[in-house]
């Protein structure tokens, strides 16, 4: 280290080791995924082709029926492209919210991870390619249940 | 070049209420090209996140039978005045884009 009578500021300058370091650690942050904390994409839950094998592939197991998960839908929807879901689970922890069209051509919709003081409350719009049932998974306390709704599309929105 | 997202924050008592609207195509890889006649590629948001002030409180993992355009509407408990709401969005081609909106004084 540099210090004379000239320069008795303290040598800031990083040495070779620590620089590599510092580097390495930037560079690993920056590889990182952008939100290290959300839920990773299922791609076999997503790719599934009945809504069996997608709330198996989503880990989703004998979930347990349930009147405290409210689903406000329209009871026949005109446009199966735009069709309006609100889902309220009253269920004590629920972390997450998960949508299956069950005849869909792929069944699961989505996932919906609260965090941090969300309230356990979507509103959205999915597609519906025909008449099915409105399959609403929530896990809670480490628990799944379940509810659902039929709703009757006229105009399948899968084309859409 | 992403379409831009609209966000707007509603404060009521001490939870914000988010309403998000998505400019997106979410194409199915179903729908065929009018003049073409051939199918459009599938092209739709895979994720969705939103933080406040921040700290992450939504993260969406969504198929191509999210809607067109997607709306999504959710609520932050324990939100107040001047905090700021984010969302960001990333889709199967990589793309994405991200909105930020202050929380405004309940009214």
């Amino acid at each position: 280290m540099r210090s004379t009578a000239l320069n008795t500021k303290p040598d800031l300058r990083l040495s070779r080791r620590s620089f590599l370091a510092l580097s390495a650690a930037v560079l690993a942050a920056a590889l990182r995924p952008l939100h290290a904390w959300a839920g990773e994409w299922n791609k076999a839950a997503f790719d599934a082709r009945n809504v069996n094998d997608a709330l198996k592939s989503a880990g989703i197991l004998n979930p347990a029926a349930s009147a405290d998960i409210v689903i406000k839908a329209p009871e026949i929807a005109e446009n199966g492209a735009q069709v309006p879901v609100d889902i309220l689970s009253k269920l004590p922890g629920t972390d997450t919210v998960y949508i299956f069209v069950d005849k869909n051509p792929q069944p699961f919709v989505g996932s919906f991870d609260f965090l941090n003081g969300a309230e356990a409350f979507i509103s959205t719009r999915i597609k519906m390619g025909e008449t099915s049932n409105l399959r609403v998974v929530v896990r809670a306390g480490g628990k799944h249940f379940v509810a659902t709704r039929e709703i009757k599309v006229t105009i399948g929105g899968c084309g859409a | 070049m992403a379409e831009p997202i609209r966000l707007r924050v509603k404060l009521e008592g001490d939870v914000a209420e988010v309403r998000v609207l998505i400019g997106h195509p979410m194409e199915t890889g179903l729908r065929k090209d009018p003049k073409s006649g051939e199918l459009v590629p599938l092209h739709f948001i895979k994720s969705v996140t939103a933080t406040l002030n921040g700290k992450p409180v939504l993260a969406a993992q969504w198929s191509q039978a999210m809607s067109r355009n997607p709306y999504l509407q959710f609520r932050i408990k324990g939100a107040k005045a001047d905090d700021e709401v984010g969302i960001e969005w990333v889709d199967n081609r990589g793309e994405s884009n991200r909105a930020r909106a202050k929380v405004p004084a309940a009214g």
